[in-house]
């Protein structure tokens, strides 16, 4: 695995080298690299909007006014939806939802998946198999068609959305992990740990896993995105979170009667969501070059 | 080669056969159970009673396996309860073509934008035409599909007046009119893959044209256009023709989601439909069907790059 070099920095001659961790390392070439730090910049403001949403925005989500479909104007940012809603209020809150689903199934699905990668890799034989068959399977449908089918099965609401999502993206972790353990069980050091008399949990979570990070950190980037895209596309469906809760997906759904007479119910909350995926987009790419990681298909 | 055909051939029927077992197991073994969430629906309980003896819900779960799988095999996918309980066959037959059709069309648009886009931006590598392009394939890639469609919905249909916003008009009425339906729905779902597509070409081609080939082609004395479009564009291609498989995926899932958009009643708006009127013979055999459009895509693909490219081998 290569790190890109970080970027140069005047050398701190007569300080001793700091331990950097992975993480500062990382955060450090985002910072200098021109389209992820726009994608940070845009994640962050969307972050901090999305919890201190009750502070950003003055109008309730919820709260409906006399008067609908206003244009957007100075009071009303984004225009007032069909029910009489602040539409710019609405966005800011569906942030939380898109958010919270993108962490929390790519989340879930890694934890999931690298899981079952590792005890694919490591231990091989029938559970191997079993495993394998089922990732194939999976593998050759689409995610977002696999999250309608469990949706299908499970039924709509938030909980059943994440568990939907993360399982239809399981197979993408779980298939890269059991391919970086298999080419790293056979390195020296792994060897040389096992003469150690280590402990295969041992090896497994501290020399495997460590080493297969870069094309797992890689894939959960561009996981999130994806996960937001499907949990918008489900609730534009009608297969996801109840129709009270404000998402960028439901307001979409919700004002699709309107949009010949309300423009801005259609384009806003879409460039939100474009926005948010395309600043993670952004960062994938540059975490791609960063580790070096080819481009999976 | 027949072997490999043969293999192949089967591993499709098997994915088929493991899908249908999981549907049909899955809505009946989880939690809340679905098809009693259904039946609740009738509301009548003799009504609910007759619905399941007819469905067959009253028998074990093997014999209602076995009695569904003996149907499906006959084309038999049972009745829509919803509606007019319509039959599910037809219901699919009319809708798949529709589905096809978009699907088809979207390929084209994909291969339209992205042809002239991947090849000027790798001609042109650096210029301001690759950075522009550049960044407009990550928007493409970062687009909601459906947001797109509703955005070209307001743009050409609702101010323009160029294109109708939405509905199906099959090709016996015209070929305008039918045409002039999908344009919408086709630039929709093909952006996404169009996006994909010209990162490869560019990616592709450029590598192609460092190859020594090129260098004679240019020494001597051919024309840069030439060698770029009849010499290197060719097997530039070839990388393209091992996407094609994701490319289907794609544009099956695309059409799925924007054909909500558009009110065109092909496969995907068959499927959300069933699946928001709890219509369930409906949502599987809807769900068989995409199942059987995606195994089937990619086994044509994965039999189709053997004779696009021979250097591929196949194991035997």
């Amino acid at each position: 695995m290569a790190y890109a070099k970080p970027p140069a920095t005047a050398p701190d001659k007569d300080v001793t080298p700091r331990k950097r961790s992975v993480g500062m390392l990382m955060l450090r070439y985002l910072w200098h690299d021109k389209k992820a730090s726009v994608g940070l910049f845009v994640l962050v403001v969307f972050s901090l909007a999305a919890m201190f949403a009750p502070w950003v925005t003055s109008y309730d989500p919820k709260s409906m006014e006399f008067e609908m479909l206003q244009s957007p104007s100075s009071t009303h940012l984004f225009g007032v939806d069909d029910l009489g809603r602040d539409l710019f209020s609405r966005i800011v809150y569906g942030a939380r939802t898109s958010l919270f689903v993108g962490l929390s199934t790519v989340a879930l699905s890694l934890v999931l998946g690298v899981l079952m990668g590792l005890v694919a890799g490591y231990y091989g034989g029938w559970l191997d198999t079993i495993i394998m068959r089922y990732i194939d399977l999976q593998w050759a449908f689409p995610n977002f068609i696999i999250a309608v089918y469990l949706v299908a099965v499970f039924g709509a609401g938030l909980l059943n959305v994440v568990i939907a999502i993360s399982l239809a993206f399981l197979d993408d972790f779980a298939r890269i992990t059991r391919g970086m353990v298999l080419s790293i069980r056979e390195e020296e050091y792994v060897a040389s740990a096992r003469a150690l008399g280590a402990s295969s949990k041992r090896i497994l979570l501290k020399h495997i896993l460590p080493n297969s990070l870069a094309p797992i950190i890689v894939t959960a980037t561009v996981s999130i995105a994806y996960a937001i895209l499907a949990e918008a596309g489900l609730s534009f469906l009608g297969l996801g979170v109840k129709p009270s809760t404000p998402t960028w997906g439901l307001i979409l759904s919700d004002a699709r009667s309107f949009f010949s007479r309300a423009w801005w119910l259609g384009v806003f909350p879409g460039a939100a969501i474009m926005l948010v995926v395309l600043s993670i987009n952004f960062l994938g790419d540059t975490l791609r070059d960063l580790f070096d990681v080819r481009e999976y298909q | 080669m027949s072997g490999y055909v043969l293999k192949r051939v089967l591993h499709a029927l098997i994915v088929m056969w493991a899908v249908a077992t999981l549907v049909f197991f899955m809505l009946r073994a989880v939690p809340g159970d679905p098809l009693r969430a259904m039946l609740f629906d009738v509301g009548d309980p003799a009504a609910a009673e007759e619905l399941r003896v007819k469905l067959g819900l009253d028998r074990p779960v093997y014999v209602q396996y076995a009695l569904w799988f003996q149907h499906v095999l006959q084309g038999d996918l049972g009745n829509s309860i919803y509606g007019s309980r319509i039959s599910v066959s037809r219901l699919i037959r009319e809708a798949l073509p529709r589905t096809l059709q978009l699907a088809g069309l979207s390929f084209l648009v994909a291969l339209a934008l992205a042809i002239p886009a991947g090849i000027i931006s790798a001609v042109k590598k650096h210029s301001l035409f690759d950075h522009v392009f550049t960044l407009i394939a990550f928007l493409g890639l970062s687009m909601p599909d459906f947001w797109l469609g509703i955005v070209l919905i307001i743009v050409f249909a609702v101010n323009l007046h160029w294109l109708p916003a939405i509905g199906y008009v099959p090709l016996s009425r015209g070929f305008w009119p039918w045409l002039s339906h999908l344009i919408l729905p086709s630039i929709a779902v093909g952006t996404a893959f169009s996006a994909i597509l010209a990162r490869i070409i560019r990616s592709s081609l450029l590598e192609v044209l460092k190859s020594d080939y090129i260098q004679t082609a240019r020494a001597k004395g051919l024309k840069e256009n030439t060698v770029v479009l009849k010499h290197a564009f060719r097997n530039a291609m070839i990388p393209v023709a091992t996407v094609l498989g994701i490319a289907f995926a794609l544009l099956m899932a695309g059409a799925v989601i924007v054909e909500n958009v558009f009110a065109i009643k092909g496969l995907g708006r068959t499927l959300i439909q069933g699946i928001l009127n709890r219509d369930y013979p409906v949502v599987q055999g809807a769900i068989l069907l995409v199942s059987a459009v995606f195994v089937f895509a990619n086994l044509f693909v994965d039999l189709a790059y053997t004779l696009i490219d021979p250097r591929i081998r196949y194991e035997e």
